[in-house]
């Protein structure tokens, strides 16, 4: 095995187009552990995390720019108010230690099915940004992920940037798991409120071969929600929990079973489209 | 193919040939011979190979030993000035937070980092600190107290 390190994007995507079989490494907590397990053999391995360019974000207007390699602890520390959601996943990842290592770019590449940044992604509708020495081009999340562990990214390419909206009201995001710390979500979700569109958008992660949106139910709540107000009947929120554990396509796996998957899909989601009503009501009050 | 590299650990510059795929775990057990980092689980899971890099923590058995050439490696031979305990240490001991051993190396790299970032932290903050660092032994709560009590000290030393 030999092992790349660039130090600028250029020459990242130079190293990408040359070696397009070559192992892409940044915080390196998935990819480490395929490597250390056996599971996964590369001849050439480009560090990436000597590109700084990759490591930082920006915010134009009322878009953020968050670099492929920014850390979730920097992400929490630095973008905790203008991508609340996001920010209260990444809290969840791992522990500190994988948080400092941890990119919000290596979760979107895994496009695992339990990823925890996917959900706020999916929900806030974010845009991946993808590049090579033949140019750069954006994709939506939803079509970016296609399966599990599988997505649009092309062997020469690399995710240089993830464009999501700055917050446009209440946020949340809830996981279930066994333990506080240190655990792959069971379940989890994502509940995004834009107040200016009058819209609710909910992506469900860890409950089907990637994370699913659960279209009919934002629908159901978007349509019954006093926009003035920030008040909802209790008949339609608990319609709009059943649509969501309805949208999920989960399995039985070791983790858990599916009908608990949906059980508890629809508990995160009453609560979640709960607390956050309750922060607009706060806000309009 | 091997690769001649430096790496710096606990401030001393050591010259290593490696392979690329080492993590930095293996080599500083290895070619440096610096036994206190533990290998318990190699799927960073355990932090009983908890190192600083640049005073951040990080699970050394899942990092490549050659992304770590130009930052400041420090493990727990590190934290004590010759035969004086750090602080942490001596509480560990006073306090129970030692019965194996094992995962101890880990916990105190863990408890460093943090008391660095957060002198005064509460004990929720110690746990979520810790929470990548498992014990079989101790139950964490004589952990837990060494590293609060150690914050105390400090903080009273400062002031
Ligand atoms: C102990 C432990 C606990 C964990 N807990 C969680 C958890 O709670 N929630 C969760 O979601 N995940 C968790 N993970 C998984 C992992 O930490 C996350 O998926 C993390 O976001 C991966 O980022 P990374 O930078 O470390 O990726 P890496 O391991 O560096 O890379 C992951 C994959 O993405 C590719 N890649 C990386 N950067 C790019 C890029 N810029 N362009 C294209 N491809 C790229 C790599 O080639 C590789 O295939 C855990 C991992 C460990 C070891
Ligand atoms: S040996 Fe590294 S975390 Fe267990
Ligand atoms: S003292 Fe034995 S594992 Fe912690």
């Amino acid at each position: 095995m030999t092992v790349l390190r660039p130090a600028t994007l250029a020459a990242a995507l130079a190293a990408r187009s040359e070696h397009p079989g070559a192992l892409l490494v940044a915080g390196g907590t998935d990819a480490m552990v395929a490597i250390n397990s056996g599971r996964l053999r590369a001849e050439v391995t480009v560090d990436l995390t000597g590109v700084g360019e990759l490591a930082s974000w920006s915010r134009s207007g009322s878009t953020i720019r968050i670099g492929s390699g920014l850390t979730y602890t920097r992400l929490i520390a630095e973008l905790g108010d203008l991508c609340p959601g996001l920010a209260m996943a990444s809290r969840t990842v791992g522990s500190p230690q994988i948080r400092n290592r941890g990119t919000v770019g290596g979760n979107v590449a895994t496009a695992s099915p339990a990823g925890d940044a996917l959900p706020p992604l999916v929900a806030a509708g974010a845009v991946i940004e993808l590049a090579s020495t033949d140019g750069v081009r954006r994709v939506p999340i939803g079509a970016f992920l296609v399966g599990p562990k599988r997505s649009l990214l092309a062997p020469n390419e690399l995710i240089t940037a993830i464009e999501l909206p700055v917050a446009r009201g209440p946020q949340q995001f809830s996981k279930v798991g066994p333990r506080n710390a240190m655990v792959i979500a069971v379940c989890s979700l994502a509940v995004d409120v834009d107040v200016a569109s009058r819209r609710v958008a909910v992506a469900i992660g860890s409950a089907g071969p990637t994370t699913l949106r659960a279209l009919e139910a934002e629908a159901v709540a978007s349509a019954a929600i006093d926009w003035t107000t920030g008040a909802l009947g209790d008949a339609d929120l608990a319609r709009f929990a059943a649509l969501v554990a309805q949208a999920a396509r989960p399995i039985d796996d070791v983790r858990g079973t599916a009908a608990y998957r949906r059980h508890a899909l629809a508990v995160l989601a009453r609560r979640s489209l709960g607390w956050s009503l309750e922060a607009l009501r706060r806000a309009v009050a | 193919m091997k690769y001649s590299t430096t790496l710096n650990v606990n401030g001393i510059d050591y010259p290593v040939e490696i392979e690329a795929e080492r993590s930095l775990l293996s080599v500083v057990r290895t070619e440096i011979g610096l036994t206190g980092p533990k290998e318990g689980c190699d799927d960073s899971e355990c932090g009983a190979c908890m190192m600083l890099l640049d005073g951040k923590a990080v699970n050394s058995c899942s990092y490549l030993a050659l992304q770590a050439q130009g930052h400041k490696i420090t493990t727990i031979e590190g934290l004590s000035e010759g035969d004086d305990l750090h602080p942490l240490q001596a509480n560990f001991l006073e306090q129970g937070g030692v019965q194996c051993g094992f995962c101890t190396p880990g916990m105190l790299i863990s408890a460093s980092a943090l008391l660095q970032a957060n002198p005064s932290p509460t004990e929720d903050e110690v746990r979520i600190a810790l929470s990548g660092n498992l014990c079989r032994c101790t139950g964490y709560d004589g952990i837990v107290k060494a590293v609060l009590i150690t914050a105390g000290e400090l903080a009273a030393q400062g002031a």
